[in-house]
């Protein structure tokens, strides 16, 4: 486990996501924040079934799979959402450090930027601030950054082994999301609650 | 659950948690409000509900979307300046994936608020609500409350789609 960012190892968020989709084994729901974490999401597999993808909502992905959490605590729900959506809804660590849901993990895919908007920095960013330093100070106690790829597999496995809520923090590239969603929101919610209603 | 023994609810917030009960609604996430307050403290007290404060009323939005498409059914409990934060909440998350979102919102800014920044507010919520197409039915009068609630409850998720009730001043007293 990593506390700082000092020398984390820069990842990719398309091979990332595909490494941590391809390694789920018990129908886990995954949902995918708004733009690149959801079309890199959407690129690991778009006939997953328990993928969500969500379109415009920035900031929700978090509390989507919360709620996803607190309605089948024996499924395993994963967030995976960018640091300037977290950045927007800081608060909801802290609904969530309240609740503790055991089945929680949030991936934080952290690039400083805004990218798909034209790579803008963030405050955060400019400001040097740690957001898996807030979400531990949020309440959430297993909040770690992961150091490399390596570490990043076994931080998933520790999430999906021991109880929750699990933040875990990535140091991205700039690369843009490499496919694209369909936008068809009522077809997602369809075919996530079709999988949904499939006992784990 | 309530026995064919028990009277029926005579106040506002327990004729609302009951129809709550009656349509299998358990998740109550809310922004805390002081009208809404035995309606939320009764639900803190019954155990057929998981009820929890956010800390932002999008946040209770994001959370009932998705333990809805999980099979939860829940509410999002708020106060009106709360509901004005949620326009593109709802636009692109329960109206665009049809997903239905219940909300109850507490009126404030009329009939003798005291506060200019409620009175502005307030009158942008039916403007809202109006141009999503979101189903709202103000709740004035005590003998009505038991038909509104359950009736728009019930036709939120036949037809899925958010639904909003507004309990107006006339029905909770308001804030003094």
């Amino acid at each position: 486990m990593t506390d700082t960012t000092d020398n984390l190892h820069v990842m990719n968020r398309a091979a990332l996501t595909k490494r941590l989709v391809a390694g789920l084994k018990n129908r886990e729901a995954v949902i995918g924040g708004i733009g690149n974490s959801n079309w890199d999401l959407w690129g690991s597999g778009k006939e997953r079934g328990e993928n969500f993808y969500m379109l415009g909502s920035m900031g929700l992905t978090a509390p989507i799979a919360f709620g996803v959490a607190i309605a089948q605590p024996n499924r395993h729900v994963f967030a995976l959402e960018g640091d300037g959506s977290l950045l927007m809804q800081l608060g909801c660590l802290s609904t969530i450090a309240a609740q503790k849901p055991k089945n929680l993990t949030i991936v934080l895919w952290d690039n400083g930027i805004y990218q798909i908007t034209g790579g803008q920095g963030t405050p955060a960013k400019t400001a040097g601030t740690d957001l898996v330093g807030i979400a531990r100070a949020s309440g959430i106690t297993s909040a770690a950054w992961a150091a490399d790829e390596a570490e990043f597999d076994a931080l998933v496995a520790k999430a999906l082994a021991t109880d929750g809520p699990h933040v875990i923090g990535v140091k991205i590239d700039s690369e843009p999301g490499r496919n694209q969603t369909d936008r068809d929101p009522i077809r997602f919610r369809e075919s996530f609650m079709r999988a949904m209603a499939q006992s784990v | 659950m309530t026995s064919a023994t028990d009277a029926p609810p005579t106040t506002w917030h327990g004729i609302f948690r009951q129809a709550l009960k009656d349509n299998d609604v358990r998740l109550v996430t809310y922004v805390p409000d002081n009208v809404l307050r035995p309606l939320i403290d009764g639900c803190h007290a019954d155990p057929y509900f998981t009820t929890f404060p956010c800390a932002r009323e999008e946040e209770a939005v994001g959370i009932v979307t998705g333990a809805y498409m999980a099979g939860t059914r829940g509410i999002v409990m708020m106060q009106t300046s709360g509901f004005a934060t949620l326009p593109n909440a709802l636009a692109s998350l329960p109206v665009a994936f049809q997903v239905p979102v219940l909300m109850v919102v507490s009126e404030r800014g009329t009939m003798g608020e005291f506060n200019p920044g409620q009175a502005i507010v307030c009158r942008t919520m039916r403007p809202i609500l109006d141009s999503m197409g979101i189903e709202h039915h103000t709740v004035t009068r005590l003998d009505e409350a038991a038909f509104m609630i359950d009736r728009t409850i019930r036709q939120a998720f036949a037809t899925r789609w958010p639904a909003c009730l507004i309990i107006s001043p006339l029905l909770s007293g308001g804030r003094k």
